[in-house]
């Protein structure tokens, strides 16, 4: 093995897949049963976090960043004046299997640009986690790329490696891809998610008859959107995601604040801050409507389009429905009071065990671990002191950021700093 | 009179729940546990020294397993966590435990229930952590060996994990401030305790123990960690949070840092 020249592709090619933000190597289900190598048990583990903050639990590449395409939003577009390079089907699989033995990573995440055809560039991909799978005997977790416009037979094969597909939608209206990415054609990007949806809920409902049924794309497909990128609102977003959600049965809808790449009239210029509270932002909503139980209407409507940037949505939406709270800690169903800010599923989950043993109250809840500094003007327990008083919106959200220090504060503050430290 | 006493136990789990099994058997109004090696005798009370007797530990441990299942995880863990008197507060909730119809183990709104649920939680983050962060590296007699210096004594809780992921192939993971290992042969997962002078963490001192391309990986995987980082979203806070700056000596991909 040439060290040198796979250490200069893979600078290459790892620096050139870095904007997929999906790490996850969770929810798949493999056991080592046959003295393989590697073991997933449905947890994901980030082996490590880069300085930016993110995790490291794959190894992240392209097969290559070579590509017939022109995407404006995109480093690897064919017009950008950047190095190019190509692993072979063997070095990716020698360099998986030396990571994964040494404990770096959980697995593979392979992505690709397109080069000859859709269906050439596919093919290689799955060449590669076939190996994997067949030869080296690898039970861990492999994330591949769906090339949009690959052929269904493609796709099918694919699922039986892979652990998860994703296409990455990249840019959340129809309007946006024409004027951003006009080879593209949305129904490139529908028609391979239509089909590995189509696939899970097939093998899915074999596998009930027939046990012996292989596994087709366990942890399910993900798809991608690019923030800020075409002035789009938080509400096109969300309500893009929920289709997302419900028509194709996305696992998940990653979110990823746009990094200027290139010099472009149509887009941001390079320099401009990457929005990365608003992406924040996105993905506490993503969550209130996965796990929360609201409803995208109740948080993104016409006349609340974008999101709030001082708060976050759940307290949000508490402060323009006023009139559910507040409610009883010890009586509340579990529905309201994961709708209460401050109050998180886990602290739910306590609340529930910890109230069947006797009624709670302040002090109680403050050990217990909840964001009293939000929680308390939305809720009774058992104390005669009644925080929530009338207090209308403005002066409980005025209250709540005054006596709290959000990790983003420094970004919206309008309010001018007594000393400032950072003139020089 | 009662007769309050200091418990000493070998400090295995073992003998923990053998000193369990003793101070109900023998309706001893427990004052302390405490491992023979940091033992201090009070002024005014008596001491007992129990001998570890796995029958004995066993049918505590059923007991416990038969009131609840989280109970005995948690009480696993939180005695993993070496903190100081440990012991008395586990023995305090097995207590709770026992004589309480229902299980005790959510009872959150309690002191002794609340803090042992959260020294459980403590030791379970720092085997997953070590999960993460073990960092082996291929020795020329071809075993993998990893050192770690875990802030709590989990190398028992991460074996199982290690021994089903890598099936096929020989590690060792060394605990280098508790001064033993666990090591596979490709059958089983041992136990094995040595004196390592040598710490083989760092790559820029390279050991002629290793394989000649084990450099050459930790070369390719640091590089992966650099290309990988986006710089115009550093976030370095975020970063040390995530990985704590007293394991970076252990990471290859954070050697040059320190």
């Amino acid at each position: 093995m040439d060290f040198d020249r796979i250490k200069e592709k893979l600078n290459i090619l790892a620096d050139a897949a870095k904007y997929d933000v999906s790490c996850s190597s969770s929810g798949s289900k493999r056991t080592n049963t046959n003295k393989g190598l590697g073991d997933s048990t449905g947890m994901g583990i980030c082996h490590s976090y880069t300085e930016d903050g993110r995790c490291v639990s794959l190894l992240k590449i392209l097969m290559t960043n070579y590509c017939i395409f022109d995407c404006a939003y995109c480093v690897t577009r064919k017009s950008n004046d950047i190095k190019r390079a190509a692993f072979k089907i063997q070095e990716v699989v020698d360099l998986t299997i030396n990571f994964y033995r040494r404990n770096y990573i959980e697995g593979l995440f392979l992505s690709s640009g397109i080069f000859k055809s859709p269906d050439y560039t596919m093919e290689r991909l799955i060449a590669v986690a076939k190996k994997l799978r067949e030869e080296e005997n690898f039970n861990g977790y492999i994330h591949l790329k769906s090339i949009p416009g690959a052929s269904d037979e493609l796709m099918r094969e694919a699922g039986l490696y892979a652990d998860r597909l994703s296409v990455n939608i990249e840019v959340p209206t129809i309007s946006g891809l024409k004027l951003l990415a006009p080879d593209k054609k949305h129904e490139d990007f529908t028609k391979p998610m239509l089909k590995v949806k189509n696939e899970i809920i097939q093998y899915k409902s074999e596998k009930k008859l027939i046990r012996s049924t292989p596994k087709y794309a366990p942890a399910g497909q993900s798809t991608q959107m690019i923030i800020g990128a075409t002035g789009e609102s938080d509400k096109d977003i969300m309500y893009s995601a929920t289709h997302y959600y419900k028509n194709y049965n996305m696992k998940r809808v990653y979110y990823s604040g746009y990094v200027p790449v290139a010099e472009d009239s149509r887009l941001p210029a390079i320099g401009t801050q990457v929005p990365m509270l608003r992406e924040n932002r996105l993905y506490q909503t993503d969550w209130l409507l996965r796990f929360y139980g609201f409803n995208v209407q109740e948080i993104l409507n016409n006349n609340h389009p974008n999101l709030d940037i001082d708060i976050d949505p759940k307290l949000g939406w508490a402060l323009r429905n006023l009139h559910h709270f507040p409610i009883d800690i010890n009586k509340a169903d579990k529905l309201m009071l994961a709708r209460v800010p401050g109050i998180g599923l886990k602290s739910v989950h306590k609340i529930l065990n910890a109230r069947r043993f006797r009624n709670l109250n302040w002090e109680h809840l403050k050990k217990i671990g909840i964001a009293l500094n939000r929680a308390k003007y939305f809720i009774l327990c058992d104390s005669n002191k009644w925080v929530h008083r009338d207090l209308d919106a403005d002066k409980i959200k005025g209250m709540i950021i005054q006596n709290s220090a959000g990790k983003f504060r420094k970004e919206y503050s309008t309010q001018l700093e007594l000393f400032n430290t950072k003139a020089v | 009179m009662n007769n309050s006493k200091v418990l000493i136990y070998d400090g295995s789990f073992n003998g923990f729940l053998t000193s369990i099994f003793v101070a109900f058997e023998e309706k001893v109004t427990v004052s302390q546990i405490q491992k023979e090696t940091v033992c201090q005798s009070g002024l005014f009370s008596e001491t007992q020294t129990v001998l570890t007797q796995v029958d004995k530990a066993k049918r505590v441990w059923n007991g416990i397993q038969k009131k609840s299942n989280s109970a005995l995880k948690n009480i696993y863990f939180a005695f993993q966590s070496e903190s100081q008197d440990v012991e008395l507060l586990l023995y305090r909730y097995i207590c709770k435990l026992f004589t309480h119809e229902t299980s005790i183990a959510y009872d959150y709104s309690d002191g002794v229930v609340l803090k042992i649920s959260q020294l459980a939680k403590s030791v379970g983050r720092e085997k997953h952590r070590m999960e993460a962060f073990v960092r082996f590296q291929l020795t020329k007699d071809g075993i993998y060996f990893a050192n770690i210096e875990p802030d709590f004594d989990v190398l028992p809780l991460i074996s199982k994990h290690f021994r089903s992921r890598y099936a096929d192939q020989y590690w060792l993971i060394y605990d280098v401030k508790r001064k033993y290992g666990i090591y596979y042969d490709l059958e089983k997962v041992e136990i094995v305790s040595l004196d390592l002078f040598e710490i083989h963490s760092n790559s820029i001192h390279k050991s002629h123990k290793m394989t000649a391309n084990e450099y050459d990986y930790q070369d390719l995987w640091n590089n992966y960690f650099k290309s990988t980082n986006i710089k115009s979203r550093i976030n370095l806070k975020l970063h040390t949070q995530h990985v704590p700056k007293r394991y970076w000596k252990y990471l290859s991909e954070k050697k040059q840092a320190i």
